[in-house]
C-alpha cells in the first residue's frame, strides 16, 4: 500500500484510514456527517494525493488529447480547465479527467482517477502514435482540494496571486505558503466551492504546505476531510464516480455526459456515440430520492411497479445536508423522466423512490 | 472506549443485558465507533422466534450496512422507537437510549455463556 506525504498527518489526527485505490488514505476525522457539514458551511481540506497527473507536451500535444478525449480541449486558453472522458473503441468510459490547459497547443496537464493511473497512462501512450512528449508525474504530485465556501478567503493570505476571484474551472499558478510553482485550480469535487492546489513534494514542500493552510484555517474552523464525506459531497452534486457510476460498460451520453462529447471533432468511438446519440439511449444514469424509507446502495436492483428489473442503483446514501436518502443509478429510458415512481430493491423488499432532477443539492 | 461490566458481549459486536427472561440487545461502542455515524436501524422482526446469531435487522451508517445478529435464541418483542427519529443515539449512547431490541430469550443461561466485558475488551483491543 502506498502512502501520501500527508499519511502521517492523517495518522496523527486520528483518522480512520483504510486502502483506496492502493493508497492508505483517510475516510474520516471527527465524522462523515461533521465532516461534510464543514465543507458545505466553512471550508475543509482533503488529501487527494492518489491521483494521477500527467504532463502532455510538444507540438502533438493537443492532437493527442482531441483523439483520446470527448471534450473539445482545442477551445482552452492558458490557465482554463475542462472536465473530459476517454472513450473506449466500444463508446464506454476508460475513465473521466480533467484536462489543464498551461499553453494552448503544447503544454497540457491531465489529472486522472488514482485507480485508473496505469490503465490510463497505456491507453494514452498506446495512441501516442505522433510523437507527444508524455511524463507520468503522479507520485511526486501532491493535491490537496481546500473546498467549501470560506475556503479561498481562508487561503488568499497565503497566495501571490489573486484567488478569491478565479472563475470556475480555471487556475493560476505562483508561490503559495513560501513554495514555488504551486497550480491552483478553481475546481473540486463537492460543489461547496474553494479550489485545487497542485504542487511537486520536494524540500518539504507538503508539511510546509499542509502547516501553512492550517495555521491560517484552524482559528476559522477548517477542519481535515476525509474520502467518506467526498463521497456523499459529490452525490450530493451528482458527480460520477468512476467505477460506481462510469465505467468501461456504460457510455458517456448514457452516464449523462453528452455535454463533454463534442461530435465537432474527431475521437474514438465517435462514430459508435454519435449513432447512439441518433438513435437515443436505452438507458441512463439518473438521481433518485428515496420516497419511503431505505438507504440506496451500490449494485441493488431497480424495478417498476411490477417488479420488473429496470436498472441497478451505482451510488447511495443517507444525504447528509439533505436529511434524505438518495442515489444515482441506470434505468431503462421509459423509467428516466424525472417523477419517474421506481422501486429499489433493499433486503428483498421493494421500497418506493422518484426519479429526481440533478443537482440534489 | 467503554464496554460496562455488568453486559454481555458476541464476537459480532452486539451486548445483551438479562432481566428475568427479557434481555435488551444493541451493539457496542467498538461497533458504533467503527461503522460511524448511523442514519438507519432496520428492524421488522417484531413478533419473530430467532435462532442465536440470527439477522434480527439491519444497521445503516451514511457509508456501510450491517447485519444485527441475535446475541441468543429468543423472540423479539420490541423495537427502540427512539431510533425511527434520532438513530444517532446508536453512536451516542450505545448502551443506554441507543439499544435496540427487547428479547424473550429461549434459554436465560445461555446469556451468561456469552462473553464478559474482559474478554470483549480483549478481542477488540
Amino acid at each position: 500500500m502506498k502512502n501520501t506525504p500527508f499519511t502521517d498527518k492523517h495518522i496523527a489526527l486520528g483518522a480512520k484510514m483504510a486502502e483506496f485505490a492502493g493508497y492508505n488514505m483517510p475516510i474520516s476525522y471527527s465524522g462523515i456527517n461533521d465532516e461534510h457539514a464543514t465543507v458545505r458551511k466553512n471550508a475543509g481540506v482533503f488529501d487527494v494525493s492518489h491521483m494521477g497527473e500527467f504532463m502532455v507536451k510538444g507540438e502533438h500535444a493537443l492532437e493527442l488529447i482531441q483523439r483520446v478525449t470527448s471534450n473539445d480541449a482545442s477551445k482552452l486558453v492558458a490557465g482554463q480547465a475542462q472536465y473530459s472522458c476517454l472513450p473506449n473503441e466500444q463508446g464506454g468510459i476508460v475513465d473521466d479527467l480533467i484536462v489543464y490547459c498551461i499553453e494552448p497547443g503544447k503544454t497540457y496537464m491531465l489529472v486522472v482517477n488514482a485507480s485508473n493511473i496505469e490503465k490510463d497512462w497505456k491507453w494514452i501512450s498506446d495512441r501516442n502514435t505522433n510523437g507527444a512528449e508524455m511524463h507520468n508525474i503522479s507520485d511526486k504530485t501532491c493535491l490537496l482540494a481546500i473546498q467549501g465556501p470560506n475556503a479561498t478567503k481562508i487561503l488568499q493570505p497565503l497566495a501571490d496571486t489573486d484567488i478569491m476571484n478565479l472563475k470556475y474551472y480555471t487556475f493560476t499558478k505562483g508561490k503559495f505558503a513560501g513554495v514555488d510553482n504551486v497550480l491552483i485550480s478553481a475546481t473540486g469535487y463537492t460543489g461547496a466551492g474553494g479550489v485545487e492546489i497542485y504542487f511537486e513534494d520536494k524540500d518539504g514542500a507538503a508539511a510546509q504546505i499542509w502547516d501553512a493552510i492550517f495555521e491560517a484555517g484552524g482559528p476559522q474552523g477548517l477542519k481535515p476531510i476525509g474520502l467518506g464525506a467526498r463521497d456523499t459531497l459529490r452525490l450530493e452534486m451528482g458527480y460520477c464516480l468512476y467505477g460506481n457510476d462510469i465505467d468501461d460498460t456504460t457510455s458517456p451520453l448514457e452516464g449523462g455526459l453528452g455535454w463533454i462529447t463534442k461530435f465537432t471533432k474527431d475521437f474514438t468511438a465517435k462514430d459508435i456515440l454519435q449513432a447512439q446519440k441518433a438513435e437515443g439511449v436505452k438507458r441512463r444514469l439518473v438521481g433518485f430520492e428515496m420516497i419511503e424509507r431505505g438507504i440506496p446502495r451500490h449494485d441493488y436492483l431497480i424495478k417498476d411497479a411490477s417488479g420488473n428489473v429496470i436498472g441497478k442503483v451505482t451510488s447511495g446514501t443517507q444525504a447528509p445536508s439533505l436529511g434524505k436518502a438518495i442515489g444515482l443509478g441506470y434505468v431503462s429510458i421509459e423509467h428516466a423522466a424525472a417523477d419517474s415512481e421506481i422501486f429499489i430493491d433493499i433486503r428483498n423488499t421493494p421500497v418506493k423512490a422518484k426519479v429526481v432532477k440533478l443537482p440534489f443539492a | 472506549m467503554n464496554f460496562p461490566a455488568e453486559l454481555r458481549y458476541t464476537k459480532d459486536h452486539e451486548w445483551i443485558s438479562l432481566e428475568g427472561n427479557v434481555a435488551t440487545v444493541g451493539i457496542t461502542d467498538f461497533a458504533q465507533h467503527e461503522l460511524g455515524d448511523i442514519v438507519y436501524v432496520d428492524i421488522n422482526t417484531v413478533g419473530s422466534a430467532l435462532d442465536a446469531e440470527a439477522v434480527f435487522g439491519t444497521v445503516e451508517a451514511v457509508k456501510t450496512v450491517s447485519d444485527l445478529l441475535l446475541p441468543v435464541a429468543g423472540t423479539i418483542t420490541e423495537v427502540n422507537s427512539l431510533l425511527e427519529k434520532q438513530p444517532e443515539l446508536v453512536n451516542t449512547d450505545p448502551y443506554g437510549d441507543g439499544w435496540m431490541v427487547k428479547v424473550t430469550v429461549a434459554n436465560p443461561e445461555d446469556v451468561a455463556a456469552l462473553m464478559s466485558s474482559d474478554a470483549y475488551a480483549a478481542l477488540v483491543g
